[in-house]
C-alpha cells in the first residue's frame, strides 16, 4: 500500500471512474489548464483531453445547471466547485434542479451527478470563505450528503459517489488535502450511509466528522489517559445518516457528546442529538452535549479563528460535562 | 424602580403559602411596614409585611389561592411604570429566598466561565440553565432517564436515593452503588403475598427454600421465574399504593355468635349458600354509606367523596390476584352479594374477567378467613382510601356476666389513607361495621 494525499485519492477515484465509464467527466472553475486550485484534478486534462476535462467560467450558477442538463440526459458530472463558498451562488441548481427533478419526475429522470469541492474553514480564510456545509445540504432531501475525515474513506466513497444515481454532494475538509494515509492499491468502494466505529469504548460515545473527527481523535486519546474510555464514531455520510450504529454505542454508553463544524443551530449535532433523545432516551444518563463552532461567523484574525473552531480542550469539557467529571 | 413583594418563608416546613386575605387592592399606597396580606401556611396565619413604599401595580396572586415560595405576589412601583416585563409567571415564580440564592451563586458563575471558556453555542447553555431551574421546583425528584428506567427496575425508590449529578441529578453511578433498604418492591411483593396467599406466590417460596439434605447440597437449583404482566401490574400499583399513601392500621375484634347463628338460619331458606364474607361485605356497604369519607379517593387537590358505594373483593388467582368489583354493593341483598362474588370468584380462576369488571372500586375488602389467618393488613388499592383485612372466626374464651364462657370472635384491620382519613373516623367506621355484624338485623334498617 502506498502512502497518498487527500488531494491524490480524489484524482484517483475521479480518473479510474473516467476511465472505467466514458460518461464520466469534470468541469469547474481551473480543473483543467491549471490542473485545479487545489490540484485534485492535477494531470487529468493530459489524460483524458479536453472533451472530459472542461474548464467553466466563473459562473456557478451557469455550470452547475449545466450539470444537472448533462445528468438528465446520462451522462455523469462531476462539478467541482473551488471551494463550497462559492456552490451558494449556483444554490438554485443544487436545491430546487438536482434535488428534486427525480422526485417531480416521478422517478422517470435520474441526476447522477457529483458535486465536490473544499468545505469548512481552513486557516484565516474569513468569514466568507470558511463555512461548513454539511448542515444546509443535509436539510434537503433528494441530496446525499458525504463528508469524509480521511484519504481512505475519501477514495472509496467518492467512487461509490460517482456511481450513485442520485445527486451527491460530496465535502471535502479543505485543511485536509496534505494529509496522507496508506491507501490499498486494488479498487475499493465504501457504502454511502454507513458510519464507522473508529475507537471502541464504554464511557462516553462522541460522533464527530469531517475534520473534527480529529479534534474528536485527540481528545479521546487525552480521555483515555485519564480513564475515560471513548466510543468515536464517524458517521461518513451525514445524510442518510446512520443512526443506528451511534443509538447502539449510546445504549451502552449512556453519554454522547456531538462534535460538527456547522453552527449549533438546527444543524447536524442538533438532529443527531434530537434523535438520539428520540430513541434512546431511555437510556441516557446526561443530557447530550454538542461542540460546534459557534453562532457566529468565523473570524480573521489568527488568535480568534483558534478560538472559534472547536479544540481537544472543548471536546474534553463535553465529555467531562455529560460523564459528571466537573 | 418597581419592587416586587414575594412569599417569604413564614416557618421551617413551609413549601407554599396561601394567601388568606389581601389588605391592599391595585392602586393603593402601600408604606414600609404595612401589612398588605394574611397568608396561611402550613401551621398559622401569618401577617406579610411590605419592606418597600410604593403604589400597587399589580396584584398577581388572587385571594384563596396558593404560591410557592419566592413566587411574586406584588409589584410595588410608580404610578404608571411599565412593569410587563415583571409580570411572567406569578405563581409559578421560582423560589428566591435569600440562601436559595447564596447556594445558586457559584453554579452560575461556573456557567458564566464555562461560557467564556468553551466554543460551544451559548444559546443551548442558557436553554440548559432554563431547564435545570425548572426542575427544581416542587420537590421533584430530578433523575436521568436512565437512572428513572434503573430505579423503577430494581424497585428502588428514586426519592431516597442521594443524587451525585448536577443540583442533586440521580445518575445511574448513584443507582448502581445504592446501598438503601433491600430493593422495596421485592419487599412489597412479600406484604402482598402476606396478605393474599396465591398458588403461583407458594411455588415460589418452595422454589426459594432448599431442602434439607443429608449432604449438605442443595436439593433443587434457583430458579428466576419470568414475570407476568399481572405480577408486574401487582407490584407497581402496590408499590405505588404503599410509598405514595400514608397507610395506618386500625383492629377491632367483632363477635360473631350472632351472625353465626343469622347465617345457619338464612341458609335455610336461601337457594345460594351465604357465606361470611358476604355478610362482612354487606356490613361494609351499609357503613360506607354512613361513613362517606371511606368511600373516598383522594386526587391531590381534593378529596373525592364517590357517590356509589363499589366494593372490590380481593380474589387470589394463579398468577396474582384480582379485585372484582360488586357494584352499587350497598343497594344489594346478600343472596346477590353471594351470587355475584361466586361468579366472580369462578371468572377470576378462568381468567374470564373482564377490565370492566375490576374498574371503579371506591372500597376493597380482603378475607383470608378461610386460610386460618388470625388478622393481617392489607395494602390499600388505589384509588380507595382504605381496605378492610378480614381474619378467621376463632372460639375464645370471653368473659360475660363476670363467667369465662366460649366465644366467637374475628379480628378486621382497616388500613386507610392518612391523606384522606383520619384515625378517629377510621375509628367510628368500624365500630358502625362491628354492630352491624353483632347484630346483623340490624343492617336490615
Amino acid at each position: 500500500m502506498a502512502q497518498k494525499q487527500f488531494r491524490e485519492v480524489i484524482r484517483d477515484a475521479i480518473a479510474e471512474e473516467m476511465e472505467r465509464d466514458e460518461n464520466v467527466f469534470i468541469m469547474g472553475e481551473e480543473v483543467a489548464e491549471y490542473n485545479g486550485a487545489y490540484k485534485a484534478t492535477q494531470g487529468l486534462l493530459d489524460r483524458f483531453g479536453e472533451k472530459r476535462v472542461i474548464d467553466t467560467p466563473i459562473s456557478e450558477l451557469g455550470f452547475s445547471g449545466l450539470g444537472v442538463g448533462a445528468a438528465m440526459n446520462g451522462l455523469r458530472p462531476i462539478v467541482e466547485f473551488m471551494t463550497f463558498n462559492f456552490a451558494v451562488v449556483g444554490m438554485d441548481q443544487l436545491i430546487n434542479n438536482a434535488a428534486k427533478i427525480r422526485h417531480m419526475s416521478g422517478g422517470q429522470v435520474k441526476i447522477p451527478i457529483v458535486f465536490r469541492g473544499p468545505n469548512g474553514s481552513a486557516g484565516q480564510l474569513a468569514a466568507t470563505h470558511s463555512v461548513a456545509y454539511e448542515s444546509l445540504y443535509g436539510h434537503f432531501p433528494g441530496l446525499i450528503t458525504i463528508h469524509p475525515s480521511d484519504p481512505y474513506d475519501a477514495k472509496g466513497l467518492l467512487k461509490a459517489a460517482i456511481r450513485d444515481d442520485n445527486p451527491v454532494i460530496f465535502l471535502e475538509s479543505e485543511q485536509m488535502y496534505g494529509m496522507k494515509q496508506e491507501v490499498p492499491d486494488e479498487e475499493y468502494l465504501l457504502p454511502i450511509g454507513k458510519a464507522e466505529v473508529k475507537r471502541e469504548g464504554s464511557d462516553v460515545t462522541i460522533v464527530a466528522d469531517g475534520k473534527l473527527y480529529h479534534v474528536a481523535k485527540q481528545a479521546a486519546e487525552e480521555l483515555s489517559k485519564d480513564g475515560v474510555e471513548v466510543e468515536l464514531i464517524n458517521p461518513r455520510t451525514i445524510k442518510p445518516f446512520d443512526m443506528e450504529t451511534v443509538i447502539k454505542s449510546v445504549k451502552k454508553t449512556n453519554r454522547c457528546v456531538v462534535v460538527n463544524e456547522s453552527h449549533p443551530f438546527a444543524g447536524v449535532a442538533a438532529e443527531v442529538g434530537f434523535q438520539i433523545q428520540r430513541e434512546a432516551f431511555d437510556y441516557l444518563d446526561a443530557p447530550v452535549q454538542r461542540v460546534t463552532i459557534p453562532d457566529v461567523p468565523a473570524p480573521f484574525s489568527k488568535k480568534l479563528f483558534d478560538a472559534w473552531l472547536p479544540s481537544p480542550k472543548n471536546v474534553i469539557d463535553a465529555v467531562n460535562t455529560v460523564t459528571y467529571r466537573n | 424602580m418597581a419592587t416586587i413583594i414575594d412569599m417569604p418563608k413564614l416557618s421551617d416546613t413551609m413549601e407554599e403559602g396561601t394567601i388568606a386575605k389581601w389588605n391592599i387592592k391595585e392602586g393603593d399606597k402601600v408604606e414600609a411596614g404595612d401589612i398588605v396580606a394574611e397568608v396561611e401556611t402550613d401551621k398559622a396565619t401569618m401577617d406579610l409585611e411590605a419592606f418597600d413604599p410604593g403604589t400597587v401595580l399589580k396584584i398577581l396572586v388572587e385571594e384563596g389561592d396558593s404560591a410557592p415560595l419566592g413566587a411574586k405576589l406584588v409589584i410595588l412601583g410608580e404610578e404608571g411604570e411599565d412593569i410587563s416585563d415583571l409580570e411572567g409567571d406569578g405563581a409559578s415564580a421560582k423560589e428566591s429566598d435569600g440562601d436559595k440564592k447564596e447556594e445558586k451563586k457559584p453554579s452560575e458563575d461556573k456557567d458564566e466561565s464555562e461560557e467564556e471558556e468553551s466554543s460551544e453555542d451559548t444559546s443551548e447553555e442558557a436553554d440548559e440553565k432554563g431547564a435545570d431551574q425548572k426542575s427544581d421546583d416542587g420537590g421533584r425528584v430530578k433523575a436521568s432517564p436512565l437512572a428513572k428506567k434503573m430505579a423503577e427496575e430494581k424497585g428502588i425508590d428514586l426519592s431516597k436515593v442521594e443524587g451525585s449529578g448536577p443540583q442533586g441529578r440521580v445518575i445511574k453511578a448513584d443507582i448502581e452503588n445504592y446501598k438503601g433498604e433491600a430493593a422495596p418492591a421485592a419487599a412489597e411483593k412479600k406484604d402482598a403475598a402476606d396478605a393474599k396467599p396465591e398458588k403461583s406466590d407458594a411455588k415460589e417460596e418452595k422454589a426459594e427454600a432448599p431442602k434439607p439434605s443429608v449432604s449438605g447440597t442443595s436439593m433443587r437449583e434457583d430458579e428466576d421465574l419470568k414475570v407476568s404482566q399481572m405480577r408486574k401490574t401487582i407490584a407497581k400499583r402496590l408499590a405505588e399504593s404503599k410509598f405514595t399513601s400514608p397507610h395506618f392500621y386500625e383492629t377491632i375484634d367483632i363477635d360473631m355468635k350472632k351472625a353465626m347463628a343469622v347465617r345457619a338460619s338464612l341458609n335455610e331458606i336461601s337457594d345460594v349458600k351465604i357465606s361470611f364474607n358476604d355478610l362482612v361485605v354487606k356490613a361494609c356497604a351499609v357503613a360506607l354509606r354512613r361513613h362517606p369519607w371511606l368511600n373516598a379517593s383522594w386526587k391531590g387537590d381534593v378529596v373525592r367523596l364517590n357517590g356509589d358505594v363499589n366494593i372490590a373483593i380481593a380474589v387470589a388467582v394463579d398468577e396474582g390476584l384480582l379485585t372484582p368489583v360488586i357494584r352499587h354493593t350497598d343497594q344489594k341483598g346478600l343472596r346477590d352479594i353471594s351470587i355475584e362474588t361466586k361468579d366472580f370468584a369462578a371468572r377470576a380462576r378462568d381468567k374470564k374477567l373482564q377490565p370492566q369488571d375490576w374498574e371503579g372500586s371506591t372500597f376493597t375488602i380482603s378475607n383470608l378467613g378461610m386460610f386460618g389467618i388470625e388478622e393481617f393488613t392489607a395494602i390499600i388499592n388505589p384509588p380507595n382510601a382504605a381496605i378492610l383485612a378480614v381474619g378467621a372466626i376463632r372460639d375464645v374464651p370471653v368473659v360475660e356476666d363476670g363467667q369465662v364462657v366460649p366465644g366467637k370472635r374475628m379480628k378486621v384491620t382497616l388500613s386507610s389513607d392518612h391523606r384522606v382519613v383520619d384515625g378517629a373516623k377510621a375509628a367510628e367506621f368500624l365500630n358502625t361495621v362491628r354492630k352491624l355484624l353483632e347484630d346483623p338485623a340490624s343492617m336490615l334498617l
